[in-house]
């Protein structure tokens, strides 16, 4: 089985978010890059399934040579073999077209991705690339088993899960439970080293939307402490100051 | 000159950090409280690679160099210094001790159980009488046939309990001659070899300490590292290498205790600003962050000439003594910096502090570093 794993070059969870250039461009300084999460578990289950019944795991990612430690990371995690695409990422619909492009005639038998990214969390490229190629999309995927040419899965929906069955291809959008991330060993660190990652120019795309400027939330403001005994105090707070009730 | 971490460097030190955060950080405090040594967690170490970093791969293990050796004990110090001293024995002593002076069939024999921890290894120097003066140990050997027979004990011995197998070094010749000692390997199992008292610990609590006793142990001269009269030699360099990882252990402490003290100090209000406007503060950070990047290119000059196959003899003895003062030190004002708070268990500091204290004891105190150092620096 050949699957085709994007991931995305994401701050930590824990970076301090900040802009500059007026508030059109992320602050990098100091922020710690890494595969995003959801992308983490959609890799992990690649190599599970990879690694039940052979087979091949690429992984994919739209981004310029910064996003190389992190491509790395992924082939120490268990990837056989990498693509970069080289290009800024700017918008889902541009990202969804590289990867369909990329993906229309490589013959893979699963592509699968995060359920979304946690920079944009636009969660729309998994629909994207599928509608592209043709080809079904689900999102957000917790299970998936292959047997043969059929796929079973289960995917989260409002209160509750669905299992669906369907044949191969098609794009998975994934999340938690459907595999436990795997943090790499010293093997696959050394290996990771000597598997091709290649390098390849974008193909003519539109960048669909410009991004105008960011905005941060604003600060959270003081914490008033009350006294558990007086209640009358906290509803006239809730009710005037804060003017929820 | 490249002072920066490379890519392999940056993506050990996210893996031990992942893997800490999983496996160690959420039972650290108690298992600290328990004085309890986590196999499994030794063993979830061997599966990633950890316990045979500078092995190479025909061997069992990971192949790598001692920068990424540093970086992985540095971050696993932060986690937690006691995993990282066992880490540290393990791979330096015991492993480092078999890779640098066994023949092709031992290394066969023992490297591959080493490497991914099936077995735990332990390595034997010290006894009760004979810390620095290690060279005046009581512990002998006597050949017997084919056979060697083993008398006596050693203590201070991480893994003396749990370990799997022991390199030791014993007397084989006259008290006084260098050339008087041997090492040998010793499985667990083999009569006449057992494990004795493990110590109760100021700090260091989730690595195993204890004693190994030999009663008319008798071991194979297969078993032999290099020739008889070798032993202490073969550990002085065995040493030599030890004290890098040391000097890591002490780089994860120094650079754990800074780290809390900065964030604290930034988030901590006294006098309606935070602590960190005081100058009395802030300079001790200064003092803490400089002292810091020192001990780490110390460490790192050593590693890298390590790695060249050069004579590390004074770099070593440098950077263990100078890091490990800098973890004491930094520990010490962290808790200072958290000012009660750091005095109780809720903050990693207080650990901190009572596992530092190792580091400029064990692998030849700060008094034995001077002396190796000014021994050198008078020949040169
Ligand atoms: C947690 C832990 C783990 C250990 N693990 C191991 C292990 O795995 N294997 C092993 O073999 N050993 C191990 N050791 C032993 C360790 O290496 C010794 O404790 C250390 O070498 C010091 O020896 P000592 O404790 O006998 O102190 P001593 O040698 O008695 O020293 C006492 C004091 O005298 C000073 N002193 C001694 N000689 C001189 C001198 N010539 N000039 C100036 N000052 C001097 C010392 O610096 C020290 O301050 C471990 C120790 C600890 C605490």
């Amino acid at each position: 089985m050949k699957i085709l794993v994007c991931i995305t070059h994401v701050p930590d969870t824990t970076a301090k978010i900040s802009f500059t250039d007026d508030n059109t461009k992320f602050n990098s300084d100091g922020v710690q890059y890494i595969i995003g999460p959801y992308d983490d578990y959609a890799l992990a289950r690649a190599v599970e399934l990879k690694e039940a019944s052979g087979g091949t795991v690429t992984v994919l990612n739209v981004g310029t040579s910064e996003t190389e430690p992190t491509i790395r990371k992924a082939l120490a995690i268990g990837a056989d073999d990498a693509i970069r695409i080289d290009a800024e990422p700017t918008d889902s619909y541009f990202v969804a077209e590289q990867i369909a492009n990329h993906a229309k005639d490589a013959g893979y038998d699963l592509i699968m991705m995060g359920r979304e990214s946690i920079d944009f969390n636009g969660g729309m490229v998994h629909g994207m690339v599928g509608e592209l190629l043709g080809l079904p999309a689900i999102s957000p995927v917790m299970k998936l088993d292959i047997e043969g040419q059929t796929a079973k899965l289960a995917r989260e929906i409002e209160g509750g899960k669905e299992y669906l069955e369907l044949d191969l291809p098609f794009i998975a959008g994934c999340q938690e439970p459907i595999a436990e991330w795997k943090i790499p060993n010293m093997r696959g660190i050394m290996s990771a080293r000597s598997k091709k990652l290649e390098v390849l120019a974008p193909s003519d795309a539109s960048e669909a939307v410009k991004l105008q400027q960011y905005e941060l939330p604003p600060a959270k403001g003081d914490v008033k402490m009350i006294d558990a005994d007086n209640v009358g105090e906290l509803v006239k707070l809730l009710k005037n100051e804060a003017k929820v009730i | 000159m490249d002072f920066g971490l490379n890519e392999n460097q940056e993506m050990i030190a996210q893996m031990v950090r992942d893997f800490g955060a999983k496996e160690i950080t959420p039972h650290r405090d108690q298992w600290d409280e328990e004085q309890h040594f986590p196999i499994d967690v030794m063993k979830k170490l061997g599966g990633l690679g950890l316990m045979g970093v500078l092995v190479p791969q025909e061997y069992g293990g990971s192949g790598f160099g001692y920068e990424e050796y540093v970086t992985a004990i540095l971050e696993l110090a932060k986690v937690d210094p006691s995993i990282g001293l066992s880490m540290a024995a393990h791979n330096s002593l015991c492993t480092g001790h078999i890779l640098q002076f066994a023949n092709d069939e031992q290394k066969k024999r023992w490297l591959p159980k080493l490497a991914t921890a099936e077995w735990i290894g332990a390595w034997g120097l010290t006894e009760p009488n004979t810390g620095s003066d290690a060279g005046n140990m009581k512990t002998t050997a006597v050949q017997d046939g084919d056979y060697w027979v083993i008398n006596g004990a050693k203590n201070w011995i991480t893994h003396g309990k749990s370990g799997d197998v022991a390199v030791v070094i014993v007397r084989t010749g006259e008290t006084g001659d260098s050339h008087g000692m041997t090492a040998f390997v010793v499985e667990r199992g083999t009569e006449g070899f057992k494990g004795g008292r493990k110590e109760n610990k100021l700090g260091m609590r989730l690595s195993e300490t204890a004693e190994m006793i030999f009663e008319d142990c008798r071991v194979h001269k297969d078993n032999m590292l290099g020739n008889v009269g070798e032993g202490f030699i073969q550990s002085m360099k065995v040493l030599d290498g030890g004290r890098i990882s040391i000097a890591a252990l002490s780089l994860g402490i120094a650079e754990g205790a800074y780290e809390a003290a900065l964030a604290y100090s930034k988030e901590r209000h006294q006098f309606n600003q935070p602590i960190s406007s005081f100058q009395g503060i802030a300079f001790k950070l200064a003092d803490m962050a400089t002292e810091l990047e020192g001990a780490k290119l110390l460490t790192f000059q050593a590693a890298d000439l390590k790695n060249k196959g050069k004579s590390v003899n004074k770099e070593s003895a440098m950077a263990k003594y100078y890091a490990s003062e800098v973890a004491v030190k930094n520990s010490v004002e962290a808790v200072q910096i958290f000012g009660g708070y750091g005095y109780t268990k809720d903050y990693p500091v207080e650990k901190y502090y009572r596992d530092s204290k190792l580091c400029t004891i064990g692998e030849g105190t700060s008094e034995i570093q001077k002396l190796v150092i000014s021994r050198a620096i008078l020949k040169e």
